[in-house]
């Protein structure tokens, strides 16, 4: 019987994203920031059969109250064979436990009701939680101190990724470590994030959004525009807003004191 | 092992059960044994188009709840002897549609058919998830206007993530299928041109169906173009299609356009 702490780096993206453009006559609106922030979750990978996991859980918790206080704790399910009711079950349990539970990992669609925490993914392993010890025990509640938010320097581009598909409408390819290459087209109604920069080897149509980690360095580049937004660091511009002469042309946008900047390539 | 189509667009309205008929009537009018399944629970359509309302009995969602024999719902042509109906439910709901059930009656069909043609209802939802499940083939139904494309663009994106084929890792061919397509508007430029839907969707060509009066009058008939007036523009346009389908290399003509581009639309690849 282990209980298994694997400190999962989650990263709740654009939290606020908030797109509403105040209508100003006289000025351009000007850009809203998009954020993206990362907090560090526990990841709780319960075994079968429950009851003897929860025994151990409780045994943890007797050592050390409320270590699950003010922690966001994902469930990960990965290779569980339950249904959906016993994992409401075990989401009950834990609640009643005061473990919440902010998402769950690795779970079918058909495991999650509209009633249950939402499903997570593409979580970056992180190093291991020591879980409370004996020696502990004298100290006051050791969770009461808040998880540090992991304050990140910009991603920089460790890893890149190309797509070699067209990426289709209601399509989202998502790479927050660092440059993401389509050789294809960015459909209407699609989405590329990337930590990086976006290099587009076809036409623009969908959203862009380079350095959604906070790096204002980051680009986006395409052979064709006809995009419906690009943003960098959370800085962006509508099709409404974009030059109307760079339309179907080959561009580049980057940042330049807090406003997105557009020009021709070549 | 027969082959299984699906005949999705995500929009309504663009011609999937017109095209599934025709398509299938042309088929089977060279000799294959075709069955058109209408996956349409409780909004059907395929068996007006075909002309069989009247000989309804049973049905895809009877079949699938064990109420009637696979045999006992199939419908035949009474014009084309190789060609068959698997209706769908009026009365019923898309939910009466199992994964499990499907499964089995696609299993059969693929047994004893050559072609098994599913007309997928609109949307992105089950009836059009299930229809699409255990295709080889795709048709993606386009019309030449924006809201059409976009949908279809969709369309792809889940034929490659939710198919029984792309969880296997492989591929579900994929050919568009570009109806109501009308030389006038085309001439003066209201609609999208053949090439700019090529390169948004960039999957390869199976056909352009002129927007025709004929078309109506068949589904009015209750006969496929293809068997109602196989020589009008449309139905040859369709036969072509279904040639296409079967592999052999056929040139496309943009209707309009005296001159067929050989080679030029069809067999162009996607990205």
């Amino acid at each position: 019987m282990r209980v298994n702490f694997l400190l999962t780096l989650i990263r709740v993206g654009f939290g606020n994203r908030k797109l509403t453009k105040i209508a100003n006559v006289l000025t351009k609106p000007r850009p809203i920031r998009l954020k993206g922030r990362s907090f560090l979750a526990l990841s709780l990978a319960p075994e079968l059969p429950f009851e003897d996991w929860l025994v151990g859980l409780d045994d943890l918790a007797d050592r050390s109250a409320g270590f699950f206080l003010r922690r966001p704790v994902i469930l990960d399910v990965n290779g569980l064979d339950i249904n959906k009711a016993e994992l409401r079950d075990l989401i009950d349990r834990l609640g009643q436990r005061n473990v919440r539970i902010m998402g769950v990992e690795g779970a079918r669609n058909s495991l999650l009701g509209p009633d249950m925490p939402p499903a997570m993914s593409e979580g970056r392993p992180a190093a291991d939680f020591e879980p409370p010890t004996e020696a502990e025990d004298g100290q006051a509640a050791p969770a009461a101190e808040p998880l540090p938010a992991v304050t990140q320097a910009p991603v920089q581009s460790s890893g890149s990724l190309v797509v070699t598909e067209p990426v289709r409408s209601g399509q989202s390819v998502f790479f927050p470590e660092g440059d993401v290459t389509i050789v294809g087209s960015v459909a209407s109604g699609a989405e590329v994030v990337a930590g990086g920069s976006i290099h587009v080897y076809g036409t623009l149509r969908g959203r862009a959004l380079a350095g959604a980690n906070g790096n204002s360095a980051a680009r986006i580049f395409c052979r064709k525009l006809e995009a419906e937004l690009m943003a960098v660091d959370g800085f962006y511009l509508t099709a409404e807003d974009m030059e109307p002469d760079l339309r179907g042309r080959s561009v580049q946008a980057w940042l330049d004191s807090h406003a997105l900047k557009t020009a021709i390539l070549g | 092992m027969g082959k299984v189509i699906v005949v999705t667009s995500g929009k309504g309205g663009v011609g999937k059960t017109t095209s599934a008929a025709a398509l299938g009537a042309a088929l089977a009018r060279g000799g294959d044994k075709v069955v058109v399944v209408d996956f349409d629970v409780g909004l059907r359509n395929l068996d007006l188009v075909m002309g069989a309302e009247r000989r309804v009995v049973y049905d895809l969602v009877n079949v699938i709840q064990g109420e009637a024999k696979l045999t006992q719902a199939l419908i035949r042509d009474k014009r084309v002897e190789t060609l068959f109906l698997l209706p769908a439910s009026q009365t019923r709901d898309k939910d009466n549609l199992t994964p499990e059930g499907v499964e089995k009656v696609i299993t059969a069909l693929k047994r004893a058919f050559d072609w098994v043609i599913c007309d997928s209802p609109a949307g992105i939802e089950r009836g059009a998830t299930l229809a699409m499940r255990h295709a080889d083939v795709a048709i993606v139904v386009t019309n030449p206007e924006v809201s059409s494309v976009r949908d279809s663009d969709r369309i792809i994106g889940l034929l490659d993530a939710k198919t029984l084929k792309a969880e296997n890792g492989e591929r579900v061919e994929k050919h568009l299928l570009l109806t109501r397509y009308d030389p006038v508007r085309a001439e003066r430029g209201d609609m999208l041109k053949v090439d700019d839907v090529l390169e948004i969707l960039s999957i390869p060509l199976l056909g352009i169906i002129p927007e025709s009066m004929d078309v109506l009058r068949a589904s009015n008939l209750g006969s496929p173009v293809t068997l109602a007036d196989e020589d009008s523009m449309p139905a040859k346009a369709y036969f072509e299609a279904a040639r296409r389908l079967k592999g052999e290399p056929l040139p496309v003509t943009i209707p309009g356009e005296r001159r067929g581009f050989f080679g030029k639309f069809f067999g162009r690849k996607a990205a």
